[in-house]
């Protein structure tokens, strides 16, 4: 499974600088920018989003040629990636733009466009695709950074608790940040990718441990305690995958 | 007057699009300055002067075939909002008149309907919010009551729809913008012609300047 992603900005240094930025936290995710005019001008180019959109189909299949894996019957779109493409774009035209664009392709399945910030979104959207989420998990992962505001509060506004953390967790662990930086975006970008591809609700002091900038609002440092909470058929695995990053320093001294 | 609105007229239709864009360039500058950002009549310029570079690679066999080639150009040429908005106008209008090889007054009204159905979609606008929704509107009205009424003269459904946008661009003058760039000028909005309707009257008086 490999998501594919497409960035659509009226400036095309900020599409290729927004690409290059996520394609750090997510190697092997096929991102794409489409920013600018034809001319090099500050605006949007359907010519450009449909070129990148053909484009994000001809490379994330080339990648995902040896895979089996398909998650809902097969159904291989005109454009965008064969297991799905997530679009990101800025400013009201883009979208506008984006939009034309599927209009264009008569509504190709498996191509989204993300209702999300650009540059947040982005990146979050790109570490879900590493991770191994499905098209609708990465637009929600890219959609999911809006929430920091709107998510529950002790005021009892925005959209409330998840549900899932009514019951109580099927699998818990304590591990302490042992790394200088501690929670940092690679750091972040590790795990909420890892969690993103299994099936499992994970909370990390009470943020959703799938989301990359959500874990990083936790600001902890060297020496926090992460208190992980996992639901679902893998919560013990996820578990175990937080645990074992956190106390491995992630890799880093 | 019988006029076939065929691929000639929709080609001739275009061309003097681009020839009315090219001539109130300036004015559609003005307009922007004043209430957006003034890039409205180069946008429209250049995306119309792309569109007859493309008219003339490239024969469209029908009136259809001619606005989709239009709607791919504007959308890729233009770069503001103004790009996506006209494309898709073209588009649905395309899409409305399929393969048709002339276009009778029921045809014509239907397609403006679906030209003004798809700028609304798109910008999520409605009349009275200072856009080119408010010419495209009774643009629409006026057609269909020209076709419903006017023993298929297809001529008098063009000439309506154009006097109805033109006169809905004037009643732009006092409104107060709620969408697009205007809208973050609130009241100071008022008292300026909003330049997309302007230039939505534009196209549809160069529609009936094609058939004269």
């Amino acid at each position: 499974m490999t998501v594919s992603i497409v960035v659509v900005s009226h400036s095309e240094k900020i599409a290729d600088g927004a690409v290059e930025l996520a394609a750090q936290m997510a190697p092997d995710v096929v991102i794409l920018p489409a920013g600018g005019t034809d001319d090099g001008r500050i605006g949007t180019s359907l010519e450009k989003v449909l070129g990148a959109l053909e484009q994000a189909r001809a490379k994330a299949g080339d990648q995902s040629g040896g895979q089996a894996g398909d998650q809902s019957g097969g159904r291989r779109s005109a454009a965008g990636g064969p297991d799905g493409t997530v679009v990101l774009t800025d400013l009201g035209s883009a979208v506008m733009t984006a939009e034309s664009a599927l209009e264009f392709l008569e509504n190709p399945g498996g191509v989204l466009i993300a209702d999300a910030p650009l540059v947040e979104g982005l990146v979050a959207a790109a570490v879900a695709a590493q991770g191994g989420a499905d098209v609708q998990a990465v637009r929600r992962a890219a959609e999911g950074v809006r929430s920091p505001a709107a998510q529950p509060g002790p005021d009892g506004q925005g959209p409330g608790p998840e549900p899932v953390s009514s019951a109580p967790p099927d699998c818990t662990g304590d591990f302490e940040l042992v790394n200088q930086a501690g929670m940092h975006a690679r750091p972040a970008a590790k795990v909420a990718g890892g969690l993103a591809s299994l099936d499992a609700e994970v909370t990390i002091n009470g943020v959703d441990g799938a989301s990359m900038t959500g874990l990083m609002t936790l600001g902890a440092g060297k020496g926090t305690v992460l208190h992980v909470e996992a639901w679902g058929v893998d919560a013990e695995r996820a578990v175990e995958y937080v645990g074992g990053l956190v106390e491995a320093g992630f890799g880093e001294p | 007057m019988t006029v076939a609105l065929d691929v000639n007229w929709a080609v001739k239709w275009l061309t003097l699009c681009a020839q009315a864009m090219a001539e109130h360039r300036v004015e559609l500058i003005e307009l922007d300055r004043a209430i957006g950002d003034s890039d409205h009549g180069e946008n429209m310029d250049r995306g119309f002067q792309a569109v007859l570079a493309k008219l003339g690679e490239a024969e469209p066999e029908t009136p259809g075939a001619a606005l989709k080639m239009t709607a791919m150009t504007l959308m890729s040429k233009v770069g503001g909002a103004a790009g996506p908005l006209y494309g898709t106008a073209f588009l649905r209008a395309a899409t409305a008149l399929g393969d048709s090889a002339e276009i009778d007054a029921a045809a014509w009204a239907g397609a403006l309907a679906a030209a003004r159905d798809g700028i609304v979609a798109r910008g999520k606008a409605e009349p009275g919010d200072k856009t080119m929704v408010d010419a495209w509107t009774p643009a629409v009205d006026a057609a269909r009551a020209a076709a419903d009424g006017g023993n298929g003269d297809v001529f008098g459904v063009l000439v309506a729809a154009a006097e109805a946008a033109e006169a809905g661009a004037v009643s732009t003058d006092p409104m107060v913008a709620r969408k697009g760039r205007a809208s973050y000028l609130g009241e100071r909005s008022a008292g300026h012609r909003d330049p997309g309707a302007a230039s939505s009257a534009l196209i549809l008086r160069a529609a009936v300047g094609a058939a004269a």
